[in-house]
């Protein structure tokens, strides 16, 4: 079932008070969304961007002011949350205490009108047969205190899934677990989309999750959407500014350019095709090489402030009079043995890439190859 | 290193006083009652019980009970739900106004019913043209207890309620349940111990309430006494061994009270350690 979203927007607080501004919050500025049938598409954003509250309006659990939102070619704008046939995961699970699991999983098919609900055998059937699909077929008579965070989450999945819904909405469906569990819970979602093919919207504030589980995100922040883009597209290509801050650790470099050089203190690096004036330039930790000699093209001189050499690339914190706050860069750990770098060491810094968005497209510009 | 309290003699001590003063203030006033009321002989109690206006006033006492307990528990319900459930102008307000009763001597709760609804009073003058008795009357003493014990329900649920936020109804509603069903098979198993202690905490003042009642009931003998009120007019006719017998009724009352009190803290506790 595909999703429409157009003009949706929200404001928060005492509407038609004859004031002017005080006291209401806009949550969303309109917003345009398509969603394909069968995608998996990921809100993401920090706390406070609307992206909990753009889902819960197409949940129906919020009203939105005004703009239209169809499943399919279901104008289901005005359509009751109970008969919008959504399953729905909340971030703490919310099951019900008092139930064990069988009775939550149940719970949508024995709330069902006398008329239309399948008989106890069927139900009993269908039940088992989900808790087998999230592997917890042994745990039908524990009660949701009895189980772990993940195990939780998973009834819950069972129990949005449990009358077939034609859209999964999750709200920061892994947020409460740890990281380990997260891991496992994503890819085993991943699976469960590809086997079901049912149409979903999930949101989360971790770019990680977002970049791996999606089809498309959808990157928010102050009830805007920043830009909406596969998770490939989103790093390689950021829209603005934002997009390109939020998606990872970002270095900044600010100085004054002159004839395609840009100057701050005694560091400088070519800038090929920027006008002279004033400039700041953003670069990712991995767009940085490390050298114990300046290049003609880049005279970046830093020391090294920390090291961390855990994981598949060595951190290192730079520090350096011209730079207002430290730099981040991660570097093979054969560079790393190559340079024999220590605490306090002094090198040269090489961007490979930088990146400006003061122009009405991003541009990237690569001051180490001779144009 | 000794924590305070850690040595055994003080802790003996203090245990001891603890237990002293219990059953100084608590357990020999409760064993005076029952000592007075049968002081001579179980005979004469039965023949006190079964005193004409005494059992009037045992059935006008369940009577109120019976009328203010359902009210109350249905108002409380409702109130707690408005409350927790929904963002209003004036709800804070309304969770204050919820209080009152509290705040408010009874006699001055009474008081301020006998000028509404009196001969007198701002409503008494329309009533009585209509031949509708509310003062002085079993009406009164119901409207009465009805304000005095409706914060209980509401004050029980409330915190309750707050703290179990409206999530798992959220829930319920995403998996198409009705208003009803959400209600019936979510929100009353969750408030259920707490909902059954505010209706025994309820019928326990409405049986008990002395104050407000006194003012609004004018003491008519068999028509207008609920059992409080029989103890005082019993006690002032210098008929102790009767006030005493009826006193005996209430406390055995408050007895029974405090065991299902009791009882449902221990089903309570016990629940909370088998999950």
């Amino acid at each position: 079932m595909s999703i429409r979203i157009s003009q949706i927007d929200k404001t928060y607080g005492n509407k038609g008070h004859g004031r002017k501004d005080d006291g209401r919050t806009r949550a969303l500025e309109p917003i345009d969304l398509d969603i394909q049938d069968g995608e998996l598409i990921g809100l993401l954003g920090p706390s406070g961007s609307g992206k909990t509250t753009l889902l819960r309006i197409v949940a129906g659990l919020e009203q939105a002011d005004g703009g239209s939102i169809h499943f399919g070619e279901r104008d289901v704008t005005h359509v009751h949350v109970r008969d919008r046939r959504i399953g729905f995961v909340f971030q703490h699970y919310a099951l019900f205490r008092h139930m064990n699991v069988f009775d939550n999983v149940a719970f949508g098919l024995t709330a069902m009108p006398r008329a239309q609900r399948p008989s106890s055998g069927e139900i009993r059937n269908r039940v088992m047969q989900l808790l087998e699909m999230v592997r917890l077929q042994d745990f039908a008579e524990r009660f949701p205190a009895q189980l772990s965070g993940g195990q939780q989450q998973r009834v819950s999945l069972a129990r949005a899934l449990a009358l077939k819904p034609d859209v999964l909405l999750l709200d920061e469906p892994f947020g409460a677990l740890d990281a380990k569990v997260r891991q496992e819970l994503r890819r085993w979602l991943r699976h469960l989309h590809e086997e079901l093919h049912f149409t979903s919207l999930f949101v989360t504030h971790d770019q990680e999750e977002a970049l791996e589980l999606s089809d498309r995100v959808v990157v928010m922040s102050n009830g805007r959407v920043e830009q909406i883009a596969t998770p490939d597209t989103l790093y390689r290509q950021p829209a603005n500014r934002f997009v390109f801050e939020f998606l990872g650790d970002v270095n900044r470099l600010e100085g004054d350019i002159e004839e395609e050089v840009l100057t701050c203190g005694n560091a400088r690096v070519a800038v090929p095709g920027v006008e002279n004036g004033r400039q700041e330039l953003l670069l990712r930790p991995h767009e940085i090489r490390l050298d114990e000699q300046p290049s003609p093209r880049a005279h970046l001189p830093v020391s090294v402030t920390a090291v961390v050499p855990v994981g598949a690339e060595v951190r290192i914190e730079l520090e350096a009079d011209w730079l207002g706050e430290p730099w981040l860069a991660t570097i093979s750990h054969a560079d790393f043995e190559r340079l024999a770098i220590t605490r306090g060491k002094r090198l040269y810094a090489q961007p490979s890439r930088l990146h400006r968005f003061d122009t009405t497209r991003p541009q990237t510009l690569a001051p180490l190859s001779v144009s | 290193m000794i924590r305070i309290g850690d040595a055994p003699r003080v802790r003996r001590l203090l245990i001891g006083v603890a237990l002293a003063l219990t059953a100084l203030f608590l357990l020999l006033p409760l064993v005076a009652i029952f000592a007075q009321a049968l002081m001579s002989g179980i005979d004469v109690y039965w023949q006190n019980l079964s005193d004409a206006y005494t059992l009037a006033a045992i059935g006008l006492t369940l009577l109120v009970a019976v009328i203010t307990v359902p009210v109350n528990l249905v108002f409380g319900v409702f109130l707690a739900w408005l409350v927790t459930r929904f963002e209003f102008p004036g709800r804070r307000l309304l969770q204050t106004l919820i209080d009152i009763p509290f705040a408010v001597s009874p006699v001055v709760a009474g008081l301020v019913y006998l000028l509404l609804y009196g001969r007198n009073g701002w409503l008494g003058g329309w009533l009585d043209a209509n031949d509708i008795q509310i003062m002085f009357a079993w009406p009164g003493i119901v409207l009465v207890t009805l304000f005095v014990t409706c914060p209980f329900v509401a004050r029980e649920l409330i915190p309750l309620m707050q703290a179990q936020g409206s999530r798992e109804e959220e829930a319920a509603v995403t998996l198409g349940a009705s208003g009803w069903t959400i209600f019936r098979r979510v929100t009353l198993p969750n408030i259920r111990h707490a909902l059954l202690y505010g209706v025994i905490l309820t019928n326990a003042r409405a049986v008990g309430e002395f104050g407000a009642v006194s003012v609004v009931a004018g003491a008519i003998r068999g028509e207008t006494n609920t059992l409080p009120l029989q103890v005082e007019q019993l006690y002032q006719d210098y008929n102790t061994v009767g006030a005493f017998t009826s006193a005996s009724l209430l406390a055995l009352l408050a007895l029974l009270t405090l065991a299902a009190k009791a009882a449902l803290e221990w089903r309570a506790a016990r629940r909370e350690t088998a999950t």
